[in-house]
């Protein structure tokens, strides 16, 4: 909090359900992703390379693992006297009910006593669910800069695909937020927002607890939190972020975003050992690739074995490919197993799952990415 | 209940690694790509349940401290337990004085203060794993008074040069310590690795030190081979000490074979080592790869067999690697053909396209080295 004085909140309690069984047991931001990583890393590692010291997760759906993940921080190096990785899941309290959170505003207002302890001045509400590198610490600096009550960070979309998103219109001299369309069906702009909020926690405070009370509320930043300053006349400021982003919503866009890091200039770069994603360490030894393999074009991590043929492929921790098996437009995550003689093409495998030996998953022509969640006989 | 304090002991003076022990202390030697020589006596002993370790440093501690930094990747609770590094004042005068029983000695209130009944001792220059509750359970039912282990092997004419062998009597009673003369095939080598009460190590290091003030812990327990119980146990599986640069070489090559890789690593004893956090390794359309090992951070676009790549290094394209031993963030430059090499951290080989060595005697490239 010294360096700052910014407190970071990361709503991770979705359950991503288009990505279907592969978060059956855990929440989309548990997510693995990029061969070693989760998707929740992403955060965590832009709030401990920015300085930030303190963070809370907001957990809901299937929280258990992502409980267990991310307590401590030691993984993000959040773990230093003054710093911390706090789970956060509802709770009951003496004057309340055990509730659910209602909407990503109520997240926060429901642990405003978590966040009175550190009293920052600045808060930072982050989404637990997008694969991207940024530094906080300059929009801060652009916040403290243009004096603004908020600052929403914003990435240009294709105009094209603007009405699915939330839109803001801005003052092109100032970068001031002039009017905020949720999904609108004719977009006056293509500056969407990422969902990363930068507020002055004192007003923010204040809008909390009176949103709280409104029963016609849906407690969310976009609907209710952001217009609510946009009418107050409040100095919300748009912070353009240019880089790579992504929210992996369905199996084909997590699919995409593996192969993103095949190209040798990819925008996400996680090769950048100035910006590195940190996450958790698994004992493993070094990727094997035996005699009679054959690797084009993979991004492969430790504890692999790889003996028959990857191309065009992301194999994550402890993934095996057997003698003459292929494996190829195809996502391994971790401890999946494709055995002799067996063929995967344009699949996702997901955790643990066995294909036995000569069988033949996937096809070279379908429309989607097939998502294998259970073992396939040989 | 026997509880036993660890601790790795440094090489004695005859052992000299070339050209990479000028930057490093063979503990801290990159093994496998991914970790460090001392990675597997800690980790032997954090598996075994063994919390308090001390690592003792001759010289050059810098690479080791920065690794093993507060043991936490060690999986060794740093409240109840520790992982220290233990210094001890080196004499320059004549570094036969720099000895194991010196650094004890130096370092003596801290072995006498642990509440532990008896010490384990393994070098921290040798690669093999070893179930220590199950040796400290095997010494404590023998009511011997020191136990030691041992590896026998049928090549101790060619290799083990710079080891010491282990002779047993019928009763598995060690007779007498001896230098690999090379001159017999099947010898015990002696795996420096040593349990007994930390009563009777405390002993031995004093009279080791009225003795002859360069006497090692080896020589003592050699001269006290009649005096005391001492006895031998057979190690089995894999069993790598790095005693000279070809020793080094070879036990990196030897693995390169899953089967092999598979008697040393198994789930159930996990060898820890402390992350750098690279991003996975990349493969490139003109990479080709044959019966290697890889670590993370790499980016392949040429061809490599048979060899270890370290760390985020880079193999550019048209680049042959064979039979190498390529450590961190090494870079081999395009069309560059490199045989039986270990190319030390950081260096660079570009300008030499030809850098061709038999396997048999390797050759070295130094760190940050431009070639």
């Amino acid at each position: 909090m010294k360096q700052n004085n910014m407190l970071a909140m990361i709503l991770a309690g979705g359950r991503g359900s288009r990505l279907h069984d592969l978060t059956n047991k855990v929440a989309k931001p548990a997510v693995s992703y990029g061969g070693k990583y989760r998707i929740i890393d992403f955060p965590l590692s832009n709030c401990a390379n920015s300085g930030i010291d303190v963070v809370g997760v907001l957990t809901q759906y299937e929280s258990v693992l992502l409980n267990s993940y991310v307590a401590g921080g030691s993984q993000w190096g959040l773990d230093s006297r003054d710093s911390g990785v706090f789970v956060l899941p509802p709770r009951e309290k003496a004057d309340a009910n055990l509730d659910v959170y209602r909407g990503t505003a109520d997240a926060i207002s429901q642990n405003i006593d978590f966040v009175d302890n550190y009293d920052p001045e600045y808060m930072l509400i982050l989404s637990g669910d997008h694969i991207y590198k940024m530094n906080y610490s300059k929009m801060l600096q652009a916040h403290k800069d243009n004096n603004a009550d908020a600052t929403i960070a914003v990435i240009e979309v294709p105009i094209k695909e603007a009405s699915r998103f939330g839109i803001m219109n801005t003052d092109p001299e100032t970068g001031r937020i002039v009017e905020f369309e949720e999904k609108p069906a004719e977009p006056k702009s293509n500056l969407a927002s990422m969902g990363i909020y930068i507020f002055n926690w004192k007003l923010l405070r204040k809008m909390l607890v009176a949103d709280m009370k409104n029963e016609e509320s849906n407690h969310d930043f976009g609907k209710d939190i952001i217009p609510a300053l946009l009418n107050d006349g409040k100095r919300l400021f748009a912070y353009k972020f240019k880089g790579y982003w992504k929210d992996v919503g369905t199996i084909d866009s997590l699919w995409e975003a593996n192969m993103d890091l095949l190209d040798k200039k990819n925008g996400l770069d996680l090769d950048d050992r100035t910006w590195k994603i940190y996450t958790e360490d698994i004992p493993a030894l070094p990727q094997y690739i035996s005699e009679d393999a054959d690797v084009k074009r993979a991004f492969i991590t430790q504890g692999c074995v790889v003996e028959g043929e990857v191309k065009n492929s992301v194999l994550f921790t402890g993934a095996k490919v057997g003698q003459g098996a292929k494996v190829i437009d195809s996502v391994l995550m971790p401890g999946a197993v494709v055995e002799e003689g067996a063929v995967v093409q344009r699949v996702l495998i997901a955790d643990g799952v066995k294909i036995g030996s000569q069988a033949v998953v996937g096809s070279a022509d379908s429309e989607h990415i097939e998502l294998v969640a259970k073992n396939v006989k040989g | 209940m026997a509880r036993a304090l660890g601790i790795i002991s440094f090489s004695e003076n005859h052992i000299w690694v070339e050209g990479m022990e000028t930057y490093r202390s063979i503990p801290a030697f990159s093994f496998l790509g991914r970790y460090r020589v001392v990675d597997f006596p800690i980790s032997n002993m954090s598996n075994s349940g063994i919390d308090r370790i001390q690592v003792y440093i001759r010289r050059k501690p810098q690479s080791l401290v920065e690794h093993i930094g507060t043991g936490r990747h060690f999986n060794i609770n740093s409240k109840s337990g520790y992982l220290h590094m233990m210094f001890a004042d080196s004499s320059g005068e004549n570094n036969y004085y720099n000895t194991d029983v010196k650094a004890y000695l130096d370092n003596l209130e801290h072995i006498e203060k642990a509440s532990n009944t008896h010490v384990v001792i393994a070098p921290g220059y040798m690669v093999y794993t070893q179930d220590f509750s199950a040796l400290l359970k095997t010494h404590v039912e023998s009511e011997a008074d020191v136990t030691v282990l041992y590896h026998s092997v049928d090549n101790a004419k060619e290799a083990y040069q710079n080891c010491y062998c282990v002779n047993l009597n019928r009763q598995k009673g060690v007779a007498s310590f001896e230098r690999n003369s090379g001159s017999a095939k099947s010898r015990n080598i002696f795996m420096d690795t040593y349990i007994m009460k930390k009563e009777v190590f405390i002993d031995l290091l004093k009279e080791a030190q009225k003795i002859s003030s360069m006497y090692t812990l080896r020589m003592i327990v050699n001269e006290k081979c009649g005096e005391l119980d001492i006895r031998g146990v057979a190690h089995k599986g894999f069993f790598a000490p790095i005693t000279d640069f070809k020793s080094y070489y070879d036990a990196n090559m030897s693995l390169v074979d899953l089967k092999t890789a598979r008697s040393l690593f198994s789930e159930a004893w996990p060898i820890y080592t402390r992350t750098n956090d690279s991003c996975p390794t990349q493969y490139f359309d003109s990479a080709k790869v044959k019966g290697s090992f890889l670590a993370n951070g790499c980016v392949i676009e040429g061809t490599v067999e048979n060899s270890v790549i370290g760390r985020g290094c880079v193999i550019k394209p048209g680049a042959v690697v064979k039979n190498c031993v390529i450590l961190t963030s090494a870079v081999i430059g395009e069309d560059v053909h490199i045989e039986g090499q270990v190319v030390d951290k950081n260096a660079k080989v570009t300008k030499m396209k030809e850098l061709i060595a038999d396997p048999q005697a390797p050759g070295y490239v130094k760190r940050n080295d431009a070639v």
